[in-house]
């Protein structure tokens, strides 16, 4: 292994540590890849600020939201864009996470079990993330085992009932046992907090003033770049390689010596696990969750940020991601001003324009770009090409 | 370790009503080839299939490099020692050349999901040596050049290349090939010879199904004739030519 001493400064160090991850370069230099990563960093970090002072704190927010969004799309990419096993039941592994944490980090339980939990169970949030993960991956395996030998249409037919299910368990298991609570939901969720800090109230860290919004928005970049880290890494090993093989012939990868009923159960169960860390993230966000959040609208919606972005890229799944969780609320913020300024009154409302822009926007993807707007393939040979010419 | 690398007895195979493969027994011995012919229909594919546990077999014994295989599933065949080609080209086709090699070495690496997400050196160790052995035997096979490119678009002598690359990766005992030569011409079916004899020479059993007569006669050390799942002859190329069981099931008996 190559060591650098280009700079002496820790910061560089770590940050240069960082990038290796992202990159195969043997001998580090500083080139202009790095550059951009870096500016992009800053931007990013500096995205809620930009957004406050621009658009509004409710815009931030809107942010955080994407952010859920995206380690959503990139979960469902591992089960859909690496293996192949099209699932339109992914919402139910949200589900699972954020009911983990709604019913261990609430009062709720105190109503069920009343003399075991008598003020409910509040366990810490750090906690419950690496329960709720293994349980959505539990779940993973469970809704697998029994789809191994299904593909395409008749894999997704299943995975949509089995999100189906699990949406009208939440839906139904507040009787014989008030579990779930059902469609009122389960509220008054503990806040995150990290370290000792909560994060739902104003901050002040390191002398700049940091409303909730920010922090939970850092939080949950934190989240996301170790799910892209966990991608990535995935994706360039023998087992993404396995996973791809998988999606492209099962019946070579078997003769090629993959154990496709192991790997295909690892797919889901990862995939699964992203969507539970994203669920846990998500209740403890809003401090409130109920079955409606999660139907099979936000399963297919999710399907969508990987297919428009591109599936199998994860730089195409994030731009999916971002584009359709920002995009209902440009268009709620936009389009009755709009029609207002224009015809004085409201003719289409926000909601229906936005199922017609949906549509309009897959089909002409699906026509002129069918792998995404940013599709796999085309930036490995960008990085090829680059690399050669260094 | 004994002379037989593969041995079938008495092995049956039915779909329905239909007997695919009937009483069929043969050994091959470590370093021939050994090819098998038969007419359209004759179940030559059904016992690659069965021999790479695609199918499971109905009766019979299989016994490969000293174990009995009787129902393992593909992927504990190619642990074992059995790689395969298929008749209608099945790369990966999204993947490029040098990953569809790579793939292949899949059953000899160990990496798992944590050697993946750390990248420990072990793990980097093992996918730099997976590269070379890959690169290495893209350069063998003749399209070097072409690692880059994707599966699909490769040119069909690529492509069935390439899947004779990625079966060498598992690091076979066996190889069995299912018709590589067809759709070739004559001069890049006299290069795929030379590249199976250089194969064996390295020390792998090559069985192959093959239509070109041509190259059955001048490669095969012995070959087995199949018609309608039986086997109705067997031996070394010149004697079976003459069989008049084969001539029969080739050119139809008028004698009845």
């Amino acid at each position: 292994m190559s060591r650098h001493s280009l700079c002496g400064s820790f910061c560089f160090e770590l940050l240069a540590t960082l990038l290796r991850g992202f990159c195969t370069v043997k001998n580090f230099k500083f080139t202009r890849q790095h550059l951009l990563f870096s500016l992009m960093l800053v931007a990013v970090l500096l995205l809620p600020f930009v957004t406050d002072a621009l658009l509004g704190r409710g815009w931030v927010r809107i942010v955080d939201f994407a952010m859920l969004y995206i380690m959503l799309a990139l979960g469902l990419n591992i089960v859909v864009g690496y293996a192949g096993l099209l699932d339109l039941g992914y919402i139910a592994f949200f589900a699972v996470g954020a009911y983990c944490y709604a019913l261990t980090g609430s009062p709720h339980l105190a109503l069920a079990f009343p003399m075991l939990f008598p003020d409910g169970l509040h366990l810490s949030f750090w906690l419950v993330v690496p329960l709720a993960a293994l349980l959505a991956g539990g779940f993973g395996v469970l809704l697998g085992a029994p789809t191994l030998r299904l593909r395409g249409d008749y894999l997704a037919i299943v995975t949509l009932g089995f999100g189906e299910i699990i949406r009208i368990f939440m839906n139904n298991l507040n009787a014989p046992v008030n579990l779930t609570n059902g469609p009122q939901g389960i509220s008054r969720i503990d806040p995150i907090s990290v370290a000792g800090v909560s994060l739902n109230a104003t901050q002040d860290v390191f002398g700049i003033t940091l409303p909730s919004v920010h922090l939970y928005f850092y939080l949950f970049l934190g989240f996301a770049a170790l799910v892209v880290f966990v991608s990535h890494r995935l994706e360039k090993s023998r087992i993404g390689r396995a996973w791809m093989a998988i999606r492209e012939d099962e019946i070579a990868a078997a003769s090629m010596g993959i154990n496709t009923r192991n790997l295909k159960l690892l797919a889901f169960a990862m995939g699964a696990m992203f969507g539970g860390v994203s669920g846990t993230l998500f209740a403890g966000f809003q401090g409130f969750v109920s079955p409606e959040s999660f139907s099979l609208m936000e399963s297919i919606m999710v399907l969508c940020m990987v297919v428009l972005g591109g599936m199998g890229n994860i730089y195409g799944v994030i731009l999916g991601g971002l584009l359709l969780a920002l995009l209902p609320e440009i268009l709620r913020h936009s389009v009755v001003p709009l029609q207002q300024a224009l015809f004085g009154k409201t003719l289409i409302d926000p909601e229906s324009l936005r199922m017609l822009l949906f549509g309009t926007a897959l089909i002409v993807v699906m026509l002129y770009r069918p792998a995404g707007l940013w599709p796999s393939r085309v930036r490995r040979r960008e990085l090829e090409s680059d690399e050669t010419t260094v | 370790m004994s002379n037989t690398l593969l041995e079938l007895s008495g092995i049956g195979k039915q779909f329905g009503g239909l007997s695919a493969l009937s009483e069929v027994s043969l050994h091959i011995r470590r370093g021939e080839i050994y090819g098998l012919i038969g007419p359209n229909g004759a179940g030559k594919t059904t016992l690659f299939n069965v021999i790479t546990g695609l199918y499971q077999l109905d009766a019979g014994k299989f016994n490969f490099n000293g174990h009995s295989y009787q129902t393992a599933k593909p992927h504990v065949l190619a642990q074992a020692g059995i790689a395969r080609t298929f008749q209608n080209i099945r790369l990966f086709a999204n993947l490029t050349a040098l990953e569809n090699v790579m793939t292949g070495r899949h059953p000899r690496t160990q990496a798992g999901v944590f050697g993946a997400l750390l990248r420990n050196r072990r793990t980097r160790d093992e996918e730099r040596a997976s590269t070379e052995r890959a690169r290495e035997l893209l350069r063998y096979v003749g399209i070097a050049k072409a690692h880059q490119t994707l599966a699909k678009n490769l040119s069909y002598g690529e492509q069935r290349r390439l899947e004779i690359a990625r079966a060498l990766a598992t690091d076979p005992l066996l190889l069995a090939l299912d018709e590589p030569a067809a759709g070739m011409n004559a001069t890049e079916t006299e290069s795929l010879k030379a590249l199976l004899q250089d194969i064996r020479s390295t020390g792998v059993t090559v069985m192959l199904i093959e239509h070109d007569v041509k190259l059955i006669m001048g490669l095969c050390d012995r070959v087995a004739v199949l018609d309608y799942g039986r086997k109705i002859a067997e031996g070394v190329p010149e004697q079976v030519r003459r069989d008049p069981a084969v001539i029969a099931a080739y050119l139809g008996a008028d004698d009845e």
